[in-house]
């Protein structure tokens, strides 16, 4: 095809024209660049040459402030601003470190509750990327169908810490709040509520033929270049790559609960295509309602902070810890210096290791593609550019 | 209608833009109405109320307000368009749309213009909404609304072809381009209506001429040229206030003239479905808006419900499928004919 491309077009009287790529401009301002991301688009009538993302519109420094915080949990309110839609899962890879950097254990009954929010928080997040996603390829109904379902999960968490996005929940060594009176019941009405309306996505959006016609075979990512390029979370899985950090390497208390790793199996086209990524997520929704449901039920009383001092002053020394976030594989690490400060933090974020695979598996395909492969690695701009 | 007003009026200039003028009673306070309508069937289906506030009832004045709104908003040209065709385009756009009501009878007694070459005419008329996009989309002197506007111009010319061809099926049974005459011919209880005859033909023709007729009025599933996750608003981005209202005035122009088409050729027109129950020229205008309004409805629902396609899919629907199917029903009712 690049033949075809640059080839000089004849006219009649065998004057050749002169045919060259154009290049436009998507976001930052744009509607389905998820936030702030701008993309480069050098084009060739509807099909895109190459693509180059440029980020770092919503840089902020976190990694930089954490050091000048006065204690380690101040820290703590910075990582919910990476991802704003999975706040509870940033806030859960930092504490975690810092608590292998302090060599504690919390209560059983914080590990159970840090779980359930962990996996709320995912259904949460997983809803905006699948519903944005029907966003990008036309689709307007399921997007506000599956808010509606997650403002249950926000008005969850809101009686449990009283903030509905950015919660500062999750504390070293414990948790702001004890769950309210009525919350396990609560979250188990909304277990019991959320798993039919599964297959009412499927229904509306999954299944539908437009719907498999704009994402089978579009974005194609090998299980060999995901893995060359770091992707991890959802992208990796999509590809056909059984890796989920819950089971494989796992933390907190993961390893206590049975559910299944879910990967793309190439259903309606190839492994490692848009549907598969989106597909993935619609099936972690319900795998994590399977490991909520076990957590309500084991749930035991009990103390919801650690005896720790007000200010922790770890002693010297380095940590790297990684969960599994909405996105993927969020890393953290966490130097000390023996005061009260961390001296250095960094994020490894998935949607930025992500993100870098775009140009890749964009070229080729024509800019509707783009804007539906954009969609699907389901990036947050807070958390590419920190 | 049109002698009677000859003689009201004695003179024949003034009867005729008065005639002309008439089927804007309809289209202004429809496009209103359907810009309401079409916020409340989506809130509808996706569990949400829609507006509810102005006016009291069910924000039933919430469009009013927003062309009041649009009318005070100030006018935008972008500083490098090209300023003649950025303030003609709308115009040209909303001409095209309104002009194929000029040959629509909206009943026994009233048709803008009773001419013989009547749907040949609708058809070649509605194009004339291509060139306006095209004006819209190249003056604005932006890549996305120029991307829109050669979107739009593949499209809608590709989309004649197969609804076209689906028309033609009538007509070879009708013997007419009349769209008066189409319309007599299927008086009576709705099983005279042509959707129903040579079954299953002129049924499929019907559904070709609905699908491609979504195409040309660049709705959902076939939204492309202003399609907004990927176009931001096509060809009308660059457009502010009145001139904006006059693309959104033309598109539900549009909307209905594609139905009305539909209904008079398939469904009878101002006919009554029941024989001679509530029969009549008065009765037949409100035959004839219903039948239209019904499919205006069903075009929303299919937004509401459906994605987009791509752009090479939606060519390929075109001219691997629509126009392939649209004469086979051509054949299939000329063999009926002979037989």
């Amino acid at each position: 095809m690049s033949d075809l491309l640059t080839a000089p077009v004849k006219t009649s009287t065998g004057r050749s024209l002169r045919s060259e790529e154009m290049i436009i401009n998507m976001g930052p301002q744009h509607p389905s660049t998820h936030g702030v991301l701008r993309l480069e688009l050098v084009v060739d009538g509807e099909i895109v040459v190459d693509v180059i993302p440029h980020i770092g519109y919503l840089h902020r420094c976190f990694e930089k402030h954490s050091e000048h915080m006065t204690n380690y949990q101040q820290v703590i309110p910075y990582c919910d601003r990476m991802d704003y839609v999975a706040a509870m899962n940033m806030e859960m890879g930092y504490v975690v470190a810092v608590e292998k950097l302090l060599g504690i254990q919390v209560p059983e009954r914080v590990e159970y509750i840090r779980v359930i929010m962990n996996e709320l928080q995912r259904i949460a997040s997983h809803l905006i990327a699948a519903g944005t996603y029907g966003l990008d390829v036309g689709a307007f109904t399921p997007f506000l169908y599956m808010f509606r379902d997650r403002e249950r999960i926000l008005d969850l968490f809101e009686t449990t810490c009283g903030a509905r996005l950015l919660y500062n929940y999750i504390w070293v060594g414990g948790l702001s709040h004890d769950l309210p009176p009525g919350f396990i019941d609560k979250a188990k009405a909304f277990c019991n509520y959320f798993r039919p309306k599964i297959k009412e996505y499927n229904d509306l959006l999954t299944f539908n033929e437009i719907f498999i016609k704009r994402t089978a075979n579009v974005g194609v990512l090998p299980a060999d270049v995901a893995i060359a390029y770091g992707c991890s979370g959802p992208m990796l899985r999509g590809s056909g790559v059984d890796w989920d950090l819950r089971r494989d390497d796992p933390y907190s208390i993961y390893d206590r609960f049975s559910w299944e790793v879910q990967i793309g199996k190439g259903e309606v086209g190839t492994a490692g295509d848009c549907w598969d990524r989106y597909m993935v997520r619609i099936r972690e929704m319900e795998q994590s309602l399977n490991i909520i449901e076990q957590a309500l039920a084991q749930i035991p009383e009990g103390d919801i902070a650690s005896a720790i001092p007000r200010r922790i002053r770890p002693n010297a020394g380095e940590v790297y810890v990684r969960t599994e976030s909405a996105r993927g594989e969020l890393g953290f690490y966490v130097v000390s210096d023996g005061s009260a400060t961390p001296y250095r933090v960094k994020a490894r974020s998935p949607s930025f290791v992500n993100l870098s695979v775009l140009p890749e598996i964009c070229r080729g395909s024509m800019i509707a593609d783009v804007v539906a492969i954009t969609g699907s690695t389901d990036i947050v701009l807070g958390e590419v550019d920190r | 209608m049109e002698q009677p007003l000859k003689d009201l009026l004695s003179n024949d200039v003034l009867a005729y833009v008065i005639m002309a003028f008439i089927p804007l009673l309809w289209i202004v306070p429809y496009a209103l109405f359907a810009v309401w309508l079409e916020r409340k069937v989506s809130a509808h289906m996706q569990d949400r109320l829609g507006p509810m506030r102005v006016g009291g009832w069910h924000g039933w004045a919430q469009t009013i307000a927003d062309i009041l709104k649009l009318v005070q908003k100030e006018d935008i040209v972008p500083s490098a368009a090209d300023k003649k065709l950025h303030f003609l385009s709308p115009w040209v756009v909303f001409i095209g749309s309104y002009a194929a009501f000029a040959a629509i009878p909206f009943s026994s007694a009233y048709v803008g213009s009773n001419i013989n070459l009547g749907l040949f005419y609708v058809i070649a008329v509605s194009t004339l909404v291509v060139v306006g996009i095209l004006m819209a989309g190249w003056s604005s002197n932006n890549k996305w609304s120029l991307f829109g506007a050669m979107r739009s111009a593949a499209q809608i010319v590709s989309y004649e072809i197969p609804t076209a061809l689906a028309l033609l099926a009538v007509v070879m049974i009708a013997g007419t381009l009349n769209l008066q005459e189409i319309n007599q011919q299927q008086t009576g209880w709705f099983w005279h209506w042509y959707i129903f005859k040579k079954f299953p033909f002129v049924f499929v023709a019907f559904i070709i001429y609905f699908v491609a007729s979504l195409a040309e009025t660049n709705r959902t599933p076939f939204d492309l040229p202003e399609a907004e996750s990927e176009l931001v608003a096509g060809y009308h981005t660059e457009y502010s206030g009145m001139k904006f209202a006059l693309f959104f005035l033309a598109e539900y122009a549009n909307m209905f003239a594609v139905s009305a088409i539909g209904a008079t050729l398939f469904l009878g027109g101002w006919n009554s479905p029941f024989g001679d129950f509530l029969g009549g020229p008065i009765w037949g205008v409100f035959w004839f808006l219903s039948k239209g309004m019904f499919f205006v409805v069903v075009q929303m629902w299919l937004r509401w419900t459906l994605p987009r396609l791509r752009v090479d899919q939606l060519m390929y629907v075109s001219w691997k499928v629509l126009t392939p199917w649209a004469f086979v029903c051509i054949l299939g009712v000329g063999f009926w004919m002979m037989m």
